[in-house]
């Protein structure tokens, strides 16, 4: 590097020349903010405008009464008990519901897989290690789509159906679902039967929510265990060799000493990733799991209300996400390592 | 052009003024769709696409149908050639916003006409006459043994998603009060799919319908239709409320198909009918019907001799059924309600006067 | 041999208990690879896939017209090979150059391999597998050509020469939809990999500029714009795609003028384009996260104005760390394509899906989906190297000062 040479001795005047307006820093970003929020504002407007006189032509202009009138569809598999009479709020409660329902299992799901295939990527066993990588590295390739009608044409629905289905005890698996055995009718213990033709159990697992499940729970638990992996390796190797030289095993290591110091690194990882599955849930539409969307998708074609449904859609997934952001924030608050 | 756009413009003014009672300038005689339609030069008609007999893809690449042969009969009788239409495949449950946005002019995919899909208050849509009158049926293997809709209690029936079959199956359901699992798919393919698939022991759909695909399956005497007909289907081309001069064009170019067929006007020899409308001026009804005397074609919007541009493209009603649906096609269906008034069916146009 | 001995030994039978492992893990997967190929090898019908391979390919695109598709693939090929050499010809500093490296060598190799069993699988006829050969000599031939004389091409010719890639894009969009004297051919009838592969470059090259503004914007210290952009970025990530897509398709056509919204296939690759943006926007932004506030004030206080200074010091930065995210969100763009198939659009999965309706075919859905999983896990890990490659090109760290 050459020495800087000097700066230019010439006096500055005590008051540099205010700048023209266009290049006051006091004017132009508000000049900036004004124009852009204009232009914006414009847009929507004329969006707006069009929606309004395109709808008002179609005879569609906004309105709630139709939730209030009754179905008349049904849903096959509802948690919450649903007939073609009851209302379509009732409907897409019900999908909603189901939403959720698949989407609660599927994080429980995911977080074990994910977790128990990033802890693999940190084993002594070489082949492990590396059928950990394949997992992941097949997985994540694979549009998730995919892997659903994978999951439900070819797997699902290859199934054995009626007596010869796979029978264990307590529990069947037939092309028609999983039924697993409970207490029944006035608290009895009932296994599964079949009765006419059709297999009965107290808790019965439809193939379309399994196929669902499969789908999403392999799929979120490739990211997982990346986000996992990442968490592990954050850890100091340090860490490791102080547990190990006091003796723990490796499994003693990463479950006392490792995961609990990763969880900081985790946590925010995971959020990502429970959002996604959340969202990524809606898919269920392809292997016939009655979720909020597809309620959502025969509403619109029974009543024709496009911009009600959509509105009720997009309110319904984002309350979604912000609601699973709230926990794991909550849960990222709790990990944290307070330093004093 | 200069005009919509100061129009939509002071529309969004007034949506950005919040001023709520801005519904546009009243509907005026003339058809703003048709002068659409003209000026793009090709009608945008909305299919379903799959569907043996009434809408599909050939080996050639050209859509085949009843359904589509309504398209080509009204870009015949409006742009003057049934091969400017565009078609655009649509499923059970985006057709209805396809046509309310105006994607397609023209929604010819085999529709139940029903109260609710008619009504301003409801889908508000317009129906033309109804080109095809079909009922629900049930399809189920045979080997099954299953007689009647009380031997599908508990079972899983596949039916397609949004569509007023599936609402029909509840209603019969609960009136006979069986229980049963309905698997809804989001397209007819997923849902035969499931069904061949042995997910469901039955599959529910309209009678054509049914028996267009059955045809199609590896082994179709394996499969039985139940006698029972769960509803009425009057699958029926539909325009929107929006524009009435349209949807009247639309209306009268179908009913001109099956009068074609009453009067005995065929492809082959409409233009012999023509000649002799124009020799012989006693002949008024025919001479009204073609275009040759009058001004009905003016009073819809469309040329005078609409109805001779139609069936010269495909020809009357009953030779587009005969084609797509009944004997010279593999569906192999009997004309059944499809006949003419005069045979004891419903196909009934008003008169031409 | 002893070697390799020991260290089979060393990552497979360390202690007893990850002995038993390995021997439980061994057989699993012999039993998992038995079953599979006597399922590929025996019963599967891979008819399904040699019969249709035109329609996965380009869909419904009519015969008579397909002539374009080839002359632009062959352009492609050209263009790929011509860059590949390039690269070769200029080395990165701190590297020799070779002509032909082991790894250039290898994917020869296996391009050739590729080229040569893959039309006789299928079972295409003669002159069609001869062009798949044509198309590889091409490769080979513009990858030597440019690797052997591209040394000799000046800075400004090597800039000029990437602009070939922006010009071909719009050169295949006239060859694929028609105009300027050839045949129109609509929207509606792409299909296939075609349709998937237009859609999905579409929606990547135009999120990009969006995404940067997007996360410009979200950094920015006019909170109007900050706020719009955090509003719109988290709005579209909150909703899922196929809302979004259903959106786009149900209500786009009452929020335009009637006859203005473009047609499915143009508003499902807008769509998907303003959904990318919003997830482009996030990694972009973190790259800027990555950068010094210095680096701008010294930009500035050097007499650059702030558009300059943003393209000239603090971007370039910025997208190199934001590059691994950026790709990311490229490849699940690619797989999101899938999601076309819900909204009867015929892309890959729904010329699948429609192949699988014929009735002749029904039940190969093990067949046709392992297809296509192969097809885009090849898509996706070839851009996901292709990243690495790109990464290792551009770490500062890894050039040593040039003095």
């Amino acid at each position: 590097m050459a020495p800087v040479p000097p700066a230019d001795p010439a006096p500055r005047p005590a008051t540099p020349p205010s700048p023209p307006w266009w290049r006051d820093r006091r004017i132009v970003p508000w000049v900036v903010q004004a124009v852009v929020g204009l232009l914006v504002l414009l847009l929507i407007a004329f969006l707006l405008g069009n929606l309004i006189r395109n709808l008002t032509a179609a005879g569609l202009l906004l309105s709630w009464r139709w939730l209030q009138q009754p179905a008349g569809f049904d849903i096959s598999e509802s948690v919450i008990p649903f007939n073609a009479q009851l209302p379509y709020w009732r409907a897409l409660a019900a999908g909603l519901v189901n939403t959720i329902r698949a989407v609660l299992v599927g994080l429980v799901g995911a977080t074990l897989l994910g977790t128990l295939v990033g802890m693999a990527s940190f084993s002594h066993n070489g082949l492990l290690r590396r059928l950990a990588r394949v997992y992941v590295e097949v997985v994540r390739n694979i549009p998730l789509l995919l892997q659903l009608v994978f999951w439900y044409f070819v797997v699902f629905l290859t199934l054995p159906n009626g007596l010869a289905a796979i029978q264990l005890p307590g529990v069947v698996l037939a092309k028609s679902g999983l039924y697993i055995a409970g207490f029944g009718e006035g608290l009895r213990w009932m296994g599964p039967s079949l009765v006419n033709e059709v297999w009965q159990a107290p808790l019965r697992l439809s193939v379309e929510f399994g196929a669902l499940l499969t789908g999403l729970i392999v799929y979120s638990g490739a990211f997982i265990a990346e986000v996992v992996r990442g968490g592990i390796a954050a850890v100091p190797k340090g860490q490791w060799e102080a547990a190990s030289s006091l003796g723990l095993s490796w499994f003693a290591t990463l479950r006392r000493i490792v995961l609990p110091q990763s969880l900081r690194v985790i946590v925010p990882g995971l959020n990502t990733q429970y959002i996604s599955l959340a969202k990524n849930s809606s898919l269920a539409v392809a292997v016939g799991y009655t979720d909020l969307y597809s309620v959502a998708e025969t509403t619109l074609n029974q009543t024709g209300r496009a911009v009600e449904v959509i509105l009720v859609l997009l309110a319904a997934y984002l309350t979604l996400d912000l609601l699973i952001s709230a926990l794991m924030n909550g849960l990222n608050h709790l990990v944290q390592i307070r330093e004093r | 052009m200069f005009r919509t756009r100061t129009r939509s413009l002071v529309v969004s003014l007034c949506a950005a003024g919040l001023l709520a009672g801005c519904a546009g300038d009243g509907g005026g005689v003339q058809s703003q769709k048709l002068s659409t339609i003209t000026g793009r030069g090709k009608l945008i008609c909305g299919v379903e696409g799959k569907l043996p007999g009434f809408s599909f893809v050939g080996p050639d690449g050209k859509y085949l149908g009843l359904d589509v042969d309504v398209c080509k009969a009204v870009a015949a009788a409006v742009l003057g050639d049934p091969e400017k239409v565009e078609y655009r495949d649509l499923n059970s449950s985006e057709r209805f916003a396809a046509l309310a946005s105006g994607e397609v002019d023209l929604l010819s995919r085999n529709t139940t006409m029903t109260l609710s899909r008619d009504a301003a208050g409801g889908n508000g849509l317009s129906f033309a006459p109804t080109t095809f009158y079909d009922g629900q049926g049930v399809l189920v293997p045979v080997a099954s043994g299953i007689k009647d809709l009380k031997g599908l209690a508990g079972k899983p029936i596949c039916v397609e998603s949004g569509t007023t079959t599936e609402l029909n199956l509840a209603d019969r359901m609960r009136e006979q009060n069986i229980p049963y699992t309905p698997l809804k798919f989001q397209t007819s393919d997923q849902t035969f799919a499931a069904y061949l698939g042995d997910r469901c022991v039955a599959v529910t759909s309209d009678r054509s319908q049914l028996a267009g695909k059955r045809t199609s399956f590896p082994k179709p005497d394996d499969h039985t239709l139940l006698p029972v007909v769960m509803s009425k289907e009057p699958l029926t081309p539909a325009t929107t409320n929006g524009d009435p001069a349209w949807a009247d064009a639309v209306r009268w170019i179908v009913y001109g198909l099956m009068q074609a067929e009453e009067s005995g006007i065929t492809q082959a020899n409409v233009d012999a009918k023509l000649a002799e409308a124009k020799a012989n001026t006693n002949q008024a009804d025919l001479r009204r019907f073609l275009g040759v005397e009058g001004d009905f074609g003016k009073q819809l919007g469309l040329p005078p001799d609409f109805v001779v541009k139609a069936v010269k493209a495909v020809g009357n009603y009953g030779e587009i059924f005969d084609r797509n649906v009944g004997p010279a096609s593999a569906l192999k269906l009997d004309r059944g309600l499809n006949r003419q008034w005069k045979d004891g069916g419903l196909i009934y146009s008003p008169p031409f006067r | 041999m002893n070697a390799l001995l020991r260290r089979l030994r060393a990552e497979l039978f360390a202690t007893p208990a990850d002995g038993a492992l390995s021997v439980a893990l061994i057989m699993l997967l012999s039993l998992g690879a038995f079953g599979f190929l006597r399922w590929a090898l025996t019963q599967a019908q891979w008819a399904v896939v040699k019969v249709n391979s035109t329609l996965f390919a380009v869909g419904r695109y009519p015969i008579e017209q397909q002539w374009r598709l080839w002359l632009l693939t062959a352009l492609l090929v050209a263009a790929s090979g011509a860059t590949w050499g390039l690269l070769r010809a200029h080395p990165r500093p701190d590297r020799t150059g070779v002509l032909w490296p082991r790894n250039d060598r290898l994917a020869l190799v296996l391009l050739a391999l590729i080229a040569l069993a893959l039309p006789s699988a299928l079972g295409l006829t003669l002159a069609i597998q001869t062009r798949w050969w044509g198309l590889l000599l091409l490769l080979a031939l513009c990858r030597w050509l440019a690797g052997r004389f591209g040394a000799n091409l000046s800075s400004t010719g090597r800039r000029l020469a990437a602009l070939v890639w922006p010009l071909l894009y719009l050169v295949g969009m006239v060859l694929i939809s028609g105009g300027l004297g050839l045949v129109t051919v609509s929207p509606s009838e792409w299909g296939g990999l075609l349709l998937t592969l237009l859609a999905s470059s579409f929606a990547i090259l135009l999120c990009f500029p969006i995404g940067v503004l997007l996360a410009l914007g979200r950094r920015s210290e006019l909170p109007l714009l900050r706020w719009g952009s955090v509003l719109y970025i988290e709005f579209i990530r909150g909703a899922p795609l196929i809302t979004l897509l259903f959106l786009g398709q149900n209500i786009l056509g009452f929020l335009l003028p009637g006859g203005l919204a473009p047609e499915r296939v143009w508003r499902a690759a807008w769509v998907l384009t303003f959904f990318a943006a919003a997830y482009l926007a996030e990694a972009v932004r973190s790259g800027l996260a990555a950068v010094p506030r210095g680096q701008l004030e010294a930009a500035r206080s050097l007499g650059l104005s702030y558009p300059k200074a943003l393209q000239h010091v603090v971007l370039p930065q910025a997208l190199r760390v934001a590059l691994p995210a950026m790709v990311g969100q490229f490849i699940s763009l690619l797989q999101d394509t899938t999601l076309l198939s819900l909204i009867g659009l015929l892309e890959l999965l729904g010329t699948a899906r429609t192949v699988m309706a014929n009735p002749a075919f029904l039940g190969r859905n093990g067949e046709v989906y392992l297809t296509l999983a192969v097809l885009f896990w090849g898509c996706c890990a070839a851009l996901g190297l292709s990243s690495r490659a790109l990464e290792r090109r551009l770490d500062p760290h890894a050039v040593p000062s040039a003095t």
